[in-house]
């Protein structure tokens, strides 16, 4: 699909059905939605922090669509839109962003660091890279287990610079796990710009070095980041080996709230892709030729979706903060003595000191 | 009470003395020992290299698990392996040159009982070894990774503490990673010098969420790793290179359990308490045994066994009884695990109701700095 949305080899065109492609549009809008309101939530002391998916909105919704819903997703942080494509509801970004009482996760790390066991999305952590070996473990592991099942392993360009990186891809290929790596190469790491990232042809050209068979697709097509998703997993599950796609694409946004871009480039570059070459942009327009969609259609959306995510908003900054005594619970599967003697510790500290704390925010 | 007037200034503390370094040994023993040798035994002895100044103690034959086989430490291992890989068709066994049985031979015969997808090598790659075993045990399914030595740990240090430890936490235990055990061999062996003698253990304390465990014998090290190995939550199994063939004893041949963070008291006395884990277990009841030759001095020997969590409440027992804390470890005095011991020791309430007589005077929060 060219950026009119015009099909270039029509014997590559998925041709994938009217619901389907709408499903496509309607989870990258949303989440460029849910982005655009929790990123000035932060704006406004709100949340804590944020970080934004814009212009990559093609590489999440493209690939999840190709996988099956109990393939395990292991991501690095800029993927949420493949939890809105498996219909993680939106209260839940936001309970995890709030860190308040719906969070799943306990409210215990920085927002964007979302998890859901039930729809095969290992929780992010924040250290990059860690989760590329781990991503190929749990492929061996489903291997063993005869689950039919792939691994797909999410990572931007600058994480495969890691050691952890390098581990996973050698370990994938000789122990021959059904994995997908997926690289979104997205021109930058922060500020660091790929040509300092790396001096090689990219992350799809180290594939074969490992014996990894590698493609690299055009990450603003949602349709080429679908087939080349959709072969892999065919492939990885059949042969039980690696595959690595390495998804060009371009960091619309800033790296996070904590950044401000323009220190680093100019204006100019990130217009060019947002007005030249945005995923959404792409897909609407072959929608629109295709009559699937139209402005009005456009416009009643755009205004149902902000209706909803502004909803979920509204909910989540209401509800209050999980209770302290979650501070010590997990840490285990069970609680060491120790422990629980800190958890009573803090208990009684609260009893007497409470007044200093915010604890009407907090659950008992 | 006369014993505890006269230590109510405070608990005398004594540490192993001796040089920060990699090598450890408790000198006074090295000195006593010396003075006890006749003097024939000397002038052998002295053209002989030692390289080892403690001598493995068994422990009596258990009774309650069944028939017996004597087994050194590496063999006690291999049978805990093998029974976990016959229990638990999920469990798989992985690491540098595990498949043709471990370069301690830990593993002998694995691969070939129970196939090569479930005992196999991995790339040359701690990092990725740990990485890939946390991936295994969020599936459900049971790792056993071997990292080759303890001092090459730590290349994976980040997988250990940021990722293994952290798991359960941090997702609100939506996931977890607690069939995950991580074997390592540890400590001094006399030629190993500075990277294949470390005891890391003091690392890894520092860290909530995993558990860190250290063996003295082959009994001890097959039911301590069957209780890592189906406990719930990440651990690091630390298997004192130096015993691996020097530690015989009757083991039984079925799977059973020592319990973790439970301390053992192995030997009781009433003057001092001794606490040490893994080979240093046998240097300290040397120096008990010495010790009550030599100077009539009564002492409790405790075997720690679990560094983390570990066992407070049997080891202050022992030092509100005797009212004196040893505590030997090979690795570096400063920031060692003995330091952990002794504050939480001269911490506990329970040491300062029973030092006063009374409870502490100040009820402030025990997280708050003691005066």
């Amino acid at each position: 699909m060219d950026r009119q949305g015009q099909i270039i080899n029509p014997s590559e065109d998925p041709h994938l059905p009217q619901e389907k492609v709408l499903k496509f549009y309607r989870s990258m809008t949303l989440l460029n939605t849910m982005d655009r309101i929790l990123y000035e939530s932060q704006r406004q002391g709100r949340i804590s922090f944020y970080m934004t998916n814009y212009g990559e909105e093609g590489t999440h919704v493209g690939s999840a669509a190709a996988l099956d819903n109990t393939d395990l997703v292991f991501g690095q942080y800029r993927e949420a839109g493949v939890l809105m494509y498996r219909d993680y509801p939106l209260e839940l970004f936001m309970a995890q962003c709030y860190g308040n009482v719906s969070d799943l996760g306990k409210g215990r790390q920085m927002p964007v660091h979302y998890g859901c066991r039930e729809r095969h999305f290992v929780t992010i952590s924040s250290p990059l890279a860690t989760q590329i070996p781990q991503a190929v473990g749990a492929a061996y592991a489903a291997k063993r287990a005869n689950a039919n099942r792939v691994v797909i392993c999410y990572f931007g360009e600058g994480a495969a610079s890691e050691g952890d990186a390098h581990a996973g891809f050698n370990f994938a290929a000789t122990l021959e796990c059904p994995i997908i790596f997926f690289c979104r190469n997205n021109g930058y790491a922060i500020s660091t710009p790929t040509s300092e990232q790396y001096r090689g042809d990219g992350i799809a050209a180290r594939g074969p070095g490992y014996g990894i068979m590698s493609i690299r697709v055009d990450g603003n097509d949602v349709f080429a980041v679908y087939n080349a998703t959709k072969e892999a997993r065919r492939r990885a599950v059949a042969e039980n080996q690696p595959f690595l796609i390495e998804a060009m694409t371009y960091r619309i946004g800033h790296h996070s709230t904590s950044d401000d871009s323009s220190a680093y480039r100019s204006v100019d570059e990130v217009n060019y892709w947002d007005k030249q070459d945005h995923p959404i942009s792409r897909l609407r327009h072959y929608l629109q030729s295709r009559g699937w969609w139209d402005d009005e259609q456009e416009k009643a959306w755009r205004k149902q979706s902000r209706k909803k995510v502004m909803e979920a908003f509204e909910q989540a900054e209401r509800k209050p903060k999980p209770s302290p005594s979650l501070l010590f619970s997990d840490v285990y599967q069970e609680m060491p003595a120790q422990l629980r003697k800190q958890q009573e510790a803090l208990a009684r500290h609260l009893q007497t000191y409470g007044e200093h704390y915010p604890l009407d925010h907090f659950e008992k | 009470m006369a014993a505890f007037a006269a230590t109510a200034g405070g608990l005398l503390r004594l540490r192993a003395a001796g040089s920060e370094g990699q090598w450890r040994r408790l000198r006074g023993a090295g000195l006593l020992r010396g003075l006890l040798q006749p003097e024939s035994a000397t002038g052998v002895a002295a053209q002989r290299r030692r390289v080892a100044h403690f001598t493995f103690q068994p422990d009596p034959e258990p009774r309650e698990y069944g028939q017996t086989q004597k087994m050194n430490l590496f063999q006690a291992i291999t049978s805990a392996l093998d029974n976990s890989l016959a229990k638990d068709p999920t469990a798989v066994i992985f690491g540098e040159d595990v498949a043709f049985g471990g370069v301690f031979r830990c593993t002998v015969g694995l691969r070939d009982k129970y196939g090569k997808d479930r005992v196999f090598n991995t790339p040359l790659c701690e990092q990725g070894i740990v990485g890939f075993g946390i991936g295994i045990a969020v599936t459900g399914a049971t790792a056993i990774a071997e990292i080759q030595f303890a001092d090459y740990i730590f290349p994976a240090f980040d997988q250990i503490v940021n990722e293994a430890a952290k798991y359960r936490y941090r997702s609100g235990d939506l996931f977890n990673c607690g069939s995950l055990t991580i074997r390592a061999p540890w400590g001094c062996v006399g030629h190993g010098a500075l990277y294949h003698s470390q005891s890391p253990e003091a690392f890894f304390a520092h860290c909530p969420g995993i558990k860190v465990v250290v063996p003295r014998s082959p009994f001890q090290a097959k039911g301590l790793l069957l209780s890592c190995i189906e406990d719930k939550n990440p651990c690091i199994f630390f298997e004192p290179k130096i015993l691996y063939r020097a530690a015989v004893e009757q083991v039984p041949v079925e799977p059973y359990n020592v319990p973790l963070s439970q301390a053992e008291v192995i030997q009781e006395g009433s003057d001092v308490t001794l606490v040490a884990w893994g080979t240093q277990v046998h240097v300290i009841r040397e120096v008990a045994a010495m010790a009550q030759e030599k100077l009539g001095v009564s002492c409790e020997v405790i075997d720690l066994r679990t560094i983390l969590p570990w066992d407070v409440d049997t080891v202050c027992k022992s030092v509100i009884k005797t009212g004196r804390l040893l505590i030997s470890h090979e690795a570096p005095l400063t920031g060692g695990f003995a330091s952990e011991i002794s504050s939480t020791v001269q911490r506990s309430r329970a040491i300062q109701r029973a030092v006063t007589g009374r409870h502490p005077v100040c009820r402030v929060p025990s997280t708050l700095p003691d005066a």
